[in-house]
Order: structure tokens, then sequence, then C-alpha cells
């Protein structure tokens, strides 16, 4: 019996409709074989348009629905469920994209018109070959994974650990806290960072429903959907995280000094440490790099003087699996590295500092204690901040990264609280987008900073007159005046920008997300699904997708956290039929199938002489389908047949 | 004086086994300033000079970082943009010639550093120029924009190099800063300006000479030093030597092989404090 095929035009308002004659093309679409129902319609994705199939499947009796709209992406799963809710099986739906791949990429009318014919022509072909497929329901694992103990990370974890689920957190460093961990302030509204922070820190360590699994990171992440399994990494600490008290005995008696990391190399710590004091959890670690037990074979003090004996320096790096459902990655970001803009002279010109060099300098636990202080332990009479450092700048990173001009305010804020110095900001436009951010900007208007529009040049120490003598000397196009500036300061405060982490593109390939062009992980919608990702039951949240500050990455880490709870309570999820099926009559057993395939997901039966592919495993990417010999492999809704009658209707015309 | 740097430059390849063959029938390159007349007749005269190396099979070594601007951008050119390509094709093909873009361009000091390398440089060297304080002179266009040789703005490959020959490259934070290059003719009291930096920075930071890889920075640091000291009443008397003619010096050739006679600020003192014959 021959099919009875019902076609959709979609205007998507002008989007279509502008550079497509939608109905030129159902006229054309009426004429196609075992087509006996064609329409054109403003917003097919709309309540009444979704409507007007399903009446037609009711009334006509249709066997087969063709829509031509949009990229399925956002819309097929709205179509098939439209499909479904009338009847007929989801899978006997097609979609045609006549908006990315037609009307979007011409403004020729008549040559766009001709297009969206031919690929409306090839989904009726195809459509008759399409067959009913089912759903799979799997069960959804209720616990979850969060890479990153940053402000995003702590806050999705609170979130979901506070619902009764089982959290997994796993961060790199040896404590939780991240970035804002090493900030004094906060914009706009000056709270110290610590005191809105640590209380947040400390929850997370105390949790019943929370595992921190500090100073670890995940090396494999497989499964699918509902059934994750995570490899974690747990880097030695030498010190025993049951028997540590946190008492400190141990970092006190060290007797060795090295630069601190967090504190930017402006501090010491000793060779057993906690990067901070109010550090989560309070376990020291053992910097084995330093340690001179380890380095030279003596020592041993710390041990000697634990009282609870807790170090342990046969510790071994170990593996620890755990199944999750779903999981957030809440990487976070590096900050640009100033070194690479040698005209800044970073690295070379001793008072030129990075902002988070400015934070440890300003923040009361701090090297100086709070101090502003230069090189020579004098206080500045004189300060440069200088804005869109790597941010903004083709040579760089072309993006603004979001959060440099609001912190560059809140630097000229401190610095005039507690110096008495002259104040200059350098910058290209003052972004201050957010609540109560104008406001700040305003405010510091008031507090006599000398504002200067104009990218910095260069900060040069090669004096012109006698008052730049030894003097940075921050030279800048002034775009107001049209001049050009010579500003001699004695310290230089490089507001630098964010980046993708440096194993961003490692990470990416782990739990197999994308990156945007400029990096970062890649949201599966820019506006719609901005914490979710391609890959189903992996969210991003925070600046790993993009720079962002504190406001909106506890927005994105809730976001996330609501997105798993929606899964998690959901109990099991559809698994797409669209999968690779193996004909175990033609299959010959060479086994290339196996190794190429991405997700694991094929295995071999030595006694039937055969590959296996596990379905629930199967993202139906299709690899193994191209790489078959025997072409023993199938693809649901991705069969030989469909695809010919696709290719034969685009050659016919 | 730019006769020197040929010589010099000659005898030091010559040292090195560096095996220099002068393009046959060479043109001009147009010296940079022709790009700002008439950009394809200038990307023409560049690309001539590649189609000949190209036809004997050579690569190009330049002692002129202006040359090496023009050479390389036709050439960056060349490799990018067809319809440019296919432009000055049909130009090449009025001479009889024709380029594929397999040559490569490169600076002297860049073949020296890079492929020769610090072994076979201080194996030839026969007197120590030591304690020599140098300044190190880049000038605008040797990294200059496309950094491919080093970093843009702060490079060092010739401070290395400097080094390599026993003499102290001092702290010259104005290495890649511009002479004025041909503003010398159009407006002199900015170039004269430009120079008046130049020299102070490099005797506050005790250079006893600079170092030069570039003819034209040469000329206007060295031959104008005179009207920069009357123009702002200063009292400069820096030499100024190729980097080949220092290399010559430690590789053991006499000053006069050199042309180290030829210059207008005499170098003689300055060099014989410190040239020890190593036995």
């Amino acid at each position: 019996m021959a099919e009875k095929i019902g076609v959709y035009i979609c205007h998507c308002g002008t989007n279509i409709g502008k550079t497509v004659d939608c109905k030129a093309v159902a006229e054309y679409a009426r004429l196609l074989p075992n087509v006996v129902v064609a329409r054109d319609y403003q917003y097919m994705c709309s309540d009444p348009g979704q409507e007007m199939i399903k009446n037609d499947i009711r009334e006509l009796g249709l066997t087969r629905v063709v829509v031509a709209s949009c990229s399925p992406l956002m819309h097929e799963p709205t179509f098939r469920r439209a499909v479904e809710s009338a009847g007929l099986n989801p899978f006997l739906f097609q979609m045609a994209n006549i908006r990315e791949q037609c009307s979007w990429i011409t403004e020729n009318r008549e040559l766009a018109t001709a297009r969206a014919k031919v690929i409306v022509s090839a989904a009726v072909m195809r459509v008759n070959f399409n067959e009913p497929l089912q759903v799979q329901k799997v069960p959804v694992n209720p616990n979850v994974l969060i890479v990153g103990g940053g402000i995003t990370g702590i806050e999705a974890a609170l979130q979901i650990a506070d619902s009764g689920k089982k959290v997994y957190l796993v961060e790199k460093e040896p404590t939780i806290g991240g970035y804002m961990a090493r900030f004094d302030k906060t914009f706009p509204t000056l709270d110290c960072a610590a005191c809105i922070l640590t209380p947040k820190m400390v929850s997370v360590g105390q949790h019943p429903n929370i595992e921190l699994l500090s100073y670890s990171d995940v090396t494999d992440f497989s499964g699918y959907v509902g059934n994750f399994t995570a490899r974690i990494r747990r880097r030695p600490r030498y010190v025993d995280e049951d028997k540590c008290t946190g008492c400190g005995q141990c970092e006190q008696k060290c007797p060795l000094s090295v630069p601190s990391e967090f504190e930017c190399d402006l501090g010491k710590r000793k060779a057993i440490y906690r990067p901070f004091p109010q550090a989560v959890p309070s376990t020291p670690v053992i910097d084995r790099e330093h340690c001179l037990y380890f380095t030279k074979g003596v020592c041993k003090v710390c041990q000697k003087f634990c009282p609870r004996g807790a170090i342990d320096f046969e510790q071994e790096e170990k593996y620890v699996d755990v199944q999750v459902g779903s999981a957030i990655l809440a990487t976070g970001f590096d900050l640009f590295d100033a070194s690479r803009i040698k005209e800044y002279g970073y690295g070379r010109l001793p008072n030129v500092i990075t902002s988070l060099e400015f934070e440890r300098l300003t923040h009361a636990s701090g090297p100086t204690a709070g101090k502003i202080l230069l090189k020579n332990g004098k206080p500045p009479e004189s300060v440069a901040i200088v804005h869109c450092v790597g941010s903004r700048d083709l040579n760089y990173n072309e993006y603004c990264s979001r959060v440099c001009c609001m912190y560059s305010l809140k630097t000229a804020h401190l610095v005039h609280e507690k110096t008495e110095a002259k104040v200059y900001e350098f910058y290209i436009d003052m972004r201050a987008f957010g609540k109560g951010y104008e406001e700040f900007y305003k405010r510091l208007l008031h507090e006599d900073v000398t504002f200067i529009r104009g990218r910095v040049a260069e900060i040069a120490d090669v004096p012109q007159n006698p008052s730049e003598k030894g003097k940075l000397i921050v030279v800048a196009e002034d775009t107001l005046l049209g001049i050009v500036r010579r500003v001699p300061v004695d310290l230089a405060v490089l507001s630098v920008g964010l980046e993708p982490r440096r194993d961003v593109v490692q990470v990416a390939h782990t739990f197999r997300i994308s990156r945007s062009k400029d990096g970062f992980f890649l949201e599966k919608h820019p506006k719609l699904a901005p914490v979710s990702t391609a890959g189903d039951g992996i969210f991003i949240a925070g600046s790993c997708q993009g720079p962002k500050d504190i406001p909106d990455s506890v927005a994105q880490g809730a976001a996330a956290a609501a997105n798993v709870l929606s899964l998690v309570d959901r109990k099991e999820v559809e698994l797409e039929p669209t999968i690779a099926l193996i004909q175990e009559e033609s299959c010959s057993g060479c086994k290339i199938c196996i190794g190429l395939c991405p997700y694991n997901a094929i295995s071999f039966d030595e006694t039937g002489n055969r590959a296996v592919i596990a379905a629930a495993l199967c993202k139906g990417c299709g690899v193994c389908v191209a790489a078959c010999p025997s072409g023993a492999i199938e693809q649901q809704n991705f069969t030989g047949p469909q695809l010919l009658a696709e290719v034969e209707a685009i050659c016919a015309q | 004086m730019n006769r020197a740097y040929d010589k010099s430059a000659r005898l030091v390849c010559g040292a090195l086994d560096i095996d220099l063959a002068e393009l046959n029938d060479w043109n001009c390159c147009g010296a940079s300033a022709y790009m700002a007349i008439h950009e394809l007749r200038a990307h023409l005269l560049s690309a001539r000079n590649l189609a000949i190396a190209e036809k004997e099979k050579k690569d190009l070594v330049v002692v002129c970082p202006a040359c090496l601007t023009t050479l390389t951008k036709t050439n960056h050119y060349l490799a990018e943009d067809s319809r440019f390509k296919r432009t000055i094709g049909a130009g090449l093909k009025a001479a009889n010639l024709q380029y594929w873009g397999s040559v490569k361009v490169r600076h002297l000091l860049d073949v020296i550093v890079k492929d020769i390398g610090e072994s076979e440089v201080k194996a030839r060297i026969k007197r120590k120029l030591t304690g020599l304080k140098v300044a190190p002179y880049y000038g605008c266009q040797l990294t200059r924009p496309f950094g491919e040789i080093d970093d843009k703005e702060f490079p060092t490959i010739l401070d290395t190099l400097l080094k390599w020959i026993g003499t102290e490259p001092v702290n010259f934070p104005l290495k890649a800063k511009c002479c004025g290059g041909l503003l010398m003719m159009t407006n002199e009291d900015v170039a004269l300006g430009l120079n008046r930096n130049l020299l102070d920075c490099a005797q506050q930071n005790g250079a006893e000479c600079i170092a030069t890889i570039c003819p034209l920075c040469h000329m206007n640091i060295e031959t104008y030093q005179g009207d920069v000291n009357k123009m702002f009443g200063t009292n400069f008397r820096i030499p100024a030597l190729y980097f080949t003619q220092l290399m010559g010096l430690a590789f053991g050739f006499s000053r006069k092989e050199l042309g180290i006679n030829e210059e207008l600020i005499q170098s003689q003192g300055v060099l014989e404090k410190h040239l020890e014959v190593i036995r």
C-alpha cells in the first residue's frame, strides 16, 4: 500500500518566508509521489501549527510526515512528540532544514526557493523508507559528578546535596575555593570574598551527601546518560585524610620554605602545606618536588611531630571508579599570561604586576598583610590600572573577558582607600553591565580616579625627561583628546583577561564535549540551553563556558543543579534508537569497527566470531557503518534505502 | 659604509662555510617605501626576485630587514590570496618568469643563530671581545610585522649571538624601536629625536658601542650623531658596528678587511680596550 505523506512548510516568521516562497514550495510538494497534503504556515512549531499536523494525521490518515523548517537540533523532538500524540510512530517523521541550509545563506529568493524544493523533495523521498523504531528507556543513577570546586561547583554541589542526592565533587587542587578564595573584596558591593565563600566551603566539607575528592582529577568518563562511570585519579597527599585533624603542627615544624602558588609566589609556604588556613579539606599535602625527604632522603620532621601519625610517605596514586547518572563540569578558567605581551614588561619590570597579584597584596592575610607596596617596600605614589590585557586584542583573545572593567574599578577603589597614590585607569570602553555595576562606576568617578580612554601601547622604563626618571612610563593614545600620553607611575596593575584552562582540550576529550571558537566549552544553545551540552547528561557551568563574574557563575551553578535534578527526578530517560545494528550473518569478524568506535560500544563475541554493539553505549555516530568492509552494519533511521532515496531526489533535479 | 656590511657579511659567511651566491640579475626590493606609492608594482619587484631564486633552486638570505619585510610580505600574500597570485603571475609571465612559492626568505642573523648554531660559531673564534659592552639594536623591521624570527616587541636573538662571540650585550629597552628610517629625509626633527632617545638609552645602560643589523638604522644612528648633538646639545660619540663586523673581529679578520676604519665615529679606541688574542 502506498504511503500517505503530509508535507508542512514553515515560514519561521520572516526567517524562511523572506527568502523562500513557501507557498510555491508547498504547491510543488503537493505534486510529489505519495504526498496527499502539503501546507505552509507562519510558525509550524507553534500550537496551531502542531494541531494542523495532528488533525491531518487523524483525518487524512497520514502515514508519514515531513516538516520543512529549521535545523533538527531544536524542534525535531517537538514534531516527533506531535506526530506521536496523533498516534504515529515518531520516527515516521522527517525534518527538512530550509533555514540554516537554505534561507539564511542567500538573499536570492529565486535560488532559495529552488533549493528549498530540492531539500523538501529529498525528505519526501526518504520518508517513504522510514521505519517505526521503538525508544528504549533506561533508569537514571541519582548520583552526580561535579568537576571543579570553585564557587560554581560549590554552589551546584550544595544545591544538589541539599535535595538529598549524592554528589562526588572532584577538585584538582589540594583545596576547594578556586579563584574566589584568593580575592580580597568583590565588586560592586565590596564585601569580603572570604566572608561569603568560606562558610560555603565548610558546608561542602561537612555535608553528608558530598564526597569531596580533592587533589584528584577525572581521567576517564564512559557510559551514557543516566549511567556513567567516572574514573578518578587520586594523587597522593602523603597525609592520611582520615587521621589528620588539620592541627597544622607539621606545617609549623617543616624546615623548608618555598614560594607559594596561592600567593602568586609573593609569599612563602612550607613543603608540607595547606594553600591557605581556611582550606577545605584542612588536610595538608606534601609537595614531593621540594620535600627534603623526597629529594634528599632525609628529614621526616613532619612525621615526627604529627600527633596522630597521619603522615604516610608510602602513599601512592590510586584510581577510584564512581557510578553517576549525570555530570557538571565547572572547571573554570586560567588567567591570561601577561608576559606574552612583551611591551608591557611583565616579568621584566619589577613593579608591573597582575590583578591577581594585586589581590594578594591587598588581602589582609596576604604576604604584605594587606599593604599595597612596591618591590622596594615603599607605598606607591601613583598607580596605573591597565584594562583589556590579553582581551579584545586580535593578537591574543578577540573576546571581552567581561569581569576586568569591574574588578579594575575595585582595584582603583582599594588603592585609593589604602594609599595616598594618584590612580589612573586606562580603558578602551567601560563595560558596567550588571546590577549595581554602573552605579559602582559612577561612585569611582567621584573618587578622584583619572580615567584615560585609550589602550596602553607600552609600559616603558626609558625616561625622556626628568619627571619620568625612575618611574614606569605608561604610554597610550588618549582617544578623547587625540594625543599620545606618557604617564609616569610607580606601579602598574595589569587587568588580565580570562582564558580557557590549559587542560581544556584534554577535559573536552575525556567528556566528549565540544568547544567554541574561543576555546571554551560549547553550550547546547547560547540562549535557551546555556548549561547543557551536546552530550546528554553532561552539563557545564561557570567560566569554563566563557568568562563570568561571581554572580553569573553562581547562577549557572544553580542552573546546572536544577537541570541535573530534573533529570534525576525523571528516574528514567529515553535513548535515541537511531543506533547502529550489526547484521550477524554478514559480519566477517574483522574487528575494524571495534578500534574505531569512539564510545567503546563494540565488543567481540569470540564464539560467534562477530562484533556486538552494546545498544545503550552506541551514540549513532555512524563511524562503524561507514568503515565496515562487508557492509554488515546499518544505522537505524539512516539505512541504505533511506539515504539512497534522498540522494536520488537531489540528483534528479 | 654599507660596503662594510657587504664585506663583513661575506667574510663571516665564508668562515662559517655558508655558501652565498649572489642572485643573478636581482633588482631592488623597493626599500619598503615603494609599497606606499604603488603596492602592486612593489610586490612585482619582490616577486621577480623570488621567481629568479626559485628558478635557481635557492632560498634567499638578506642582510637588510627592509628587503626581508618586503620579500616576506609578497611571499605571504602569494600564499594566502589566490587572486593576488594570479595578478602577480600574469606580471611575471611578461618577463618569462613564474613563481610557485617555494622560496624561503631569511635574515642572515636568523640563519647564523638558528641554522649554524652556537658550537659552530664558537669554534671559529680566534679573538675575544671580552667585556665589550654592546647595545643590541634590532630596529623596527626585523621582527615586525610577522614575528617569524623572534618576539615582535622584545627580541633576544642578537643578544644571544653577541654573547656567543664574547661581548656583553647591555639592557637596551629601546632595542626594537624605530630609528626614524627615511624620516631623516622628510622630517628630520622627529628622526633626530628618535635617535637621541636611542643613543641616550644606550649610553645610560653603559654601552660602548651599538650593534646593528640594518643598513638604514646604521646610517641614521651613526652618521647623524653630530646632528643629534647639535640639535639637543648632547655629546654622544657612540660607535655603531654591524653584527657581522663584530663577528668578523672575533673570527680574526683585520679591521681593514671588515671596513671598520670607514665609519665616522671611530671604534678603534673602544675595541682596543677589549680585544684579546686567544693563544
